[in-house]
């Protein structure tokens, strides 16, 4: 059998039945044996009941997007067979529990009944039917075949009942799979070995943050922030530093910059909603230069809108949200990876030019995992901000003296005669409040001349693609992996194409993007909102035209839907392949 | 410490040591004059490091207060001084941290937050300077305005039952709750003083006079007597009963739960990205 290049296996179902765990262990199975895996779900808001959906592309290239199409659907009930078929890539494998599930007679792929169930009841019990199904799905496709075992005592190894019973449906299910007659092609397994890391968004962010230093905590629970709240809930204590699940986002916000105007670096994480509610404390972060760091993990909005879909909808909240100029830093992860890298740098921003930074993720990213190549901790120094060096006299301590870049040393509670008070007021150099005029200018361009570097900085974008192409591609967060699939579709078609992806909102990274502007002859901005919110930034900023691609399903772009629109801007008539045909992939 | 190597007679820090070079810009008579000496009456008696000393407020004239202070001061947002002082204390356990403000403050835009930072009970002491008015915005009617009152926002009179803020307290399980007034300075010092000391979250009830937008001076004189000394604090009973007076305001300590000191802090240590990120390994 050929090793196929890239698979992606769909398991739905409903929302408790276990379908979910089977995608997240053979995530993790085929990540353990080498593959490189990108995994993708969507999950009811409710509680209890309604549809799930869990899918993993597998592959031994870098895998950066959920993949479009669908090699292998495995359905749970008959509404994950409803939901789902249509993504099939035609003419498809579909594996369904025949108690639940019954196939129409026109189907034309190839359908393997597994009672799951069944197969699991008569191992020991009905519980054990997601780990039926994992095996079967492995025995059937490669797909970490041989590291079943060790996932599932990863995760159900803590009672040894529990193991017992479930390693017993294991090998029930290796049992049935080894009587199947294998009717499809489809094979995947890893050509290496590599040492891997397998992480969500929201692992990524912790670990990014506790490495940075991060000793402080507060949040609120909301999706999909809650699980960083959690991680840090067990961590920081073990380490010396302080949790809180605060009252409510506004005591969230202040409580970091209470932690942080006594020098602890502190973080919340939240989402729209919450974001909504923390305005207030960013500007006065702002206003007194102090560092924080603010996770949004967007999801649909407005309002309480789409609690478990994603968009891109937040930029212009991160990006003005708060009353009069309140300069921030605001930096948009696209990958797993890239969740720690911009989450140290948002730590060491914050603490550098003394201000607050907000991380602008969203729902996919959170939860998803990616196998990430281990992190190069030698590149990730840890910055502290910058305090008085020499002892201080008394009552003579210029909290906001104003020097050559504009960030002045911060004297911290504790320190001999550094006393001063903090105010949202305009204030002089000693925090002494001052309306006056001359004052009011001073310090306005004090807090926004601090933050100039950076807009002249190349760190915060990254260049894929064609050294000169007609079309560029301009984006930001997650859309960043659609389009560097569709740069990979439309080079095999011998289009080249070139893509700037910008991690940092504001301040704007205006030279670099100037540059790659310049490039191209046509920009085209997909994102993830209605009103074309990053369009809208860059040519305000650069005084350019561009062309605006928005999509506000709730869903990501998929790597044909950004071809197509390349297609369509160029005026080619190029075939354009539905989901579902069968093309390489990105 | 280093405290000990100091000769005693150079570490005697007197009420003065805790002024800053601001001079209030309160209203002549203005009730948080009083306040702030007391402030500093109860930080000499205990002889707090104004280095290790951390006043947060909200907005409000009486939010004014921590510039005045030699203290590392934090003057926030409106109705915010709980959270962000509950923050620093957990961030910096070993600071004296106070949460100072007005009525529309602590009972008003930010009474959310009250309930829970007194259930935490993290070890913070909070001066609610309550003039019944709000005094920064020009005197409109607060949470604490009588009934019937005639404010600028109530022209008509206020039609409002205003709060107990001292059942407030007690209800959300406060350990430690005071009144004073700043018409008896040396009563609300020493309240402060043991609120200070006490090693959880103190609640501090200053009835502090607006002179200008709500001259209740004449009329707290009237009303405010001292608990008589066979108060048992402890006793949540007759705490209540004094707690829910409107028509005379008792003074002192209303209610107490002793508590035991609380556990120091351990002290941040190193973290080693490299054993953490195991658990990731695929
Ligand atoms: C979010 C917000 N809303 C309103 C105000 C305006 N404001 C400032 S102080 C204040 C109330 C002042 O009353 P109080 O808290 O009792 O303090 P006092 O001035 O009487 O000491 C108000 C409404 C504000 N600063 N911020
Ligand atoms: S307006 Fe009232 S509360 Fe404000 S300073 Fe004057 S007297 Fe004091």
């Amino acid at each position: 059998m050929n090793n196929k290049d890239d698979l992606v296996i769909r398991v739905a179902g409903e929302s408790g039945d276990g379908s979910t765990a089977t995608g997240e262990m053979l995530a993790q199975a085929a990540a353990r044996s080498g593959l490189q895996v990108f995994t993708f779900r969507t999950t009811p808001a409710e509680i209890r009941g309604g549809p799930v959906m869990f899918q993993v592309r597998a592959s031994n290239a870098p895998v950066r997007s959920q993949g479009d199409a669908v090699d292998v659907l495995f359905a749970f009930n008959q509404e994950a067979w409803d939901l789902h078929h249509a993504d099939l890539v035609a003419p498809g494998v579909l594996l369904y529990d025949p108690e639940n599930v019954t196939p129409p007679e026109h189907f034309s792929g190839i359908a393997y009944p597994v009672p799951i169930g069944r197969i699991a009841q008569q191992a020991g019990s009905r519980r054990g039917k997601n780990v039926v199904a994992l095996a079967v799905a492995a025995a059937l496709f490669g797909l970490g075949r041989s590291k079943l075992e060790d996932v599932v005592r990863a995760r159900l190894g803590k009672k040894a009942a529990l193991l017992e019973a479930n390693l017993a449906a294991l090998h029930a299910g290796m049992a049935y799979a080894q009587g199947l007659a294998k009717l499809d092609p489809l094979w995947l397994e890893a050509s290496s070995e590599h040492e891997r890391l397998v992480l969500t968004g929201n692992q990524a962010i912790v670990a990014g943050a506790l490495h940075a230093g991060v000793r402080f905590f507060a949040g609120y629970p909301i999706t999909p922030a809650s699980d960083i709240m959690e991680g840090m809930a067990a961590i920081l204590p073990e380490i010396g530093g302080a949790f809180l699940q605060a009252e409510d986002e506004i005591a969230s916000a202040m409580a970091c910059v209470g932690a942080s105007f006594g020098g602890a670096k502190s973080m919340t994480a939240t989402s729209g909603p919450g974001l909504a509610l923390m305005s207030e404390a960013i500007g006065y972060a702002s206003m007194t230069e102090l560092p924080l760091v603010v996770v949004d993990a967007q999801r649909g909005g407005p309002s309480t809108g789409l609690p478990t879909k994603m968009e891109q909808s937040d930029l212009n909240l991160a990006l003005y949200g708060g009353h009069g100029d309140s300069p921030r830093i605001v930096l948009a992860p696209g990958s797993v990876a890239e969740c720690f890298h911009l989450t140290v740098w948002g730590f060491n921003l914050a603490e550098t030019y003394q201000s607050p930074v907000i991380i602008l993720s969203d729902y996919s990213l959170s939860f998803r995992t990616e196998t990430v190549a281990p992190f190069d901790l030698a590149k990730y120094p840890v910055i502290d901000r910058q305090t008085p060096a020499a002892p201080l006299q008394p009552g003579r301590y210029q909290r906001y003296y104003v020097n050559g870049s504009y960030v002045s040393p911060m004297a911290l509670p504790g320190m001999t005669s550094g006393q001063y008070t903090a105010t949202g007021l305009e204030h002089d150099a000693f925090g002494h409040p001052d309306y006056s005029s001359a004052r009011h200018v001073e310090m306005s361009e004090k807090r926004w001349r601090k933050l100039e570097p950076l807009r002249h900085s190349h760190d915060y974008v990254r260049r894929f693609g064609a050294e000169r192409a007609r079309v560029g591609l301009l984006c930001w967060g997650t859309t960043a992996g659609p389009c560097r699939g569709a740069l990979f579709l439309a080079a095999q078609q011998g289009l080249p194409l070139a893509l700037l992806q910008v991690q940092m909102l504001a301040p704007l990274p205006v030279d670099a993007i100037r540059a790659f502007v310049e490039s191209v002859e046509l920009v085209l901005v997909p994102e993830l909102n209605y009103q074309g919110q990053f369009a809208r930034l860059v040519q305000a900023e650069l005084g350019i035209r561009v062309a605006s691609f928005t999509q506000y399903t709730g869903m990501p772009f998929t790597r044909h839907a950004i071809l197509h629109r390349v297609h369509e801007l160029l005026g080619i008539d190029a075939p354009v392949e539905a989901p579902g045909s069968a093309v390489a992939r990105a | 410490m280093a405290a000990e190597t100091i000769p005693l007679a150079a570490v005697v820090r007197t009420p003065a040591d805790y002024r800053s070079e601001l001079k209030p810009i309160w209203c002549p008579g203005c009730g948080d004059f009083a306040v702030l000496a007391a402030i500093q009456q109860a930080l000499a008696a205990l002889q707090v490091d104004p280095k290790d000393l951390a006043v947060v407020s909200g907005i409000g004239c009486s939010s004014r207060l921590p510039a005045f202070l030699n203290a590392y001061g934090l003057h926030t947002v409106h109705g915010r001084a709980l959270p962000t002082a509950t923050g620093l204390k957990l961030a910096r356990p070993e600071l004296t941290v106070l949460a100072v403000g007005g009525d529309g403050d602590f009972f008003s835009i930010g009474l959310g937050h009250l309930p829970h930072a007194v259930r935490r009970d993290v070890n913070l002491t909070c001066i609610v300077m309550d003039n019944e008015i709000y005094g920064l915005t020009k005197g409109q009617t607060s949470p604490t305005s009588p009934m019937g009152h005639v404010t600028k926002s109530t022209p008509h009179g206020n039609r409002a039952a205003p709060l107990h803020p001292l059942m407030i307290a007690i209800a959300s399980g406060a350990t430690f709750v005071a009144r004073g007034f700043s018409g008896q300075p040396r009563q609300l010092a020493e309240l402060i003083r043991d609120g200070i000391a006490h090693p959880g979250f103190s609640f501090i009830h200053a009835m502090s006079p607006c002179v200008t937008f709500n001259d209740t001076y004449k009329l707290y004189k009237e009303q405010v007597y001292s608990l008589p000394a066979d108060h048992d604090p402890r006793d949540t009973q007759a705490a209540i009963r004094y707690a829910l007076e409107s028509e005379r305001l008792p003074l002192g300590l209303i209610y107490h739960a002793p508590r035991a000191g609380q556990a120091a802090a351990p002290a941040p240590q190193p973290f080693d990205t490299t054993r953490y990120l195991e658990r990731y390994r695929a």
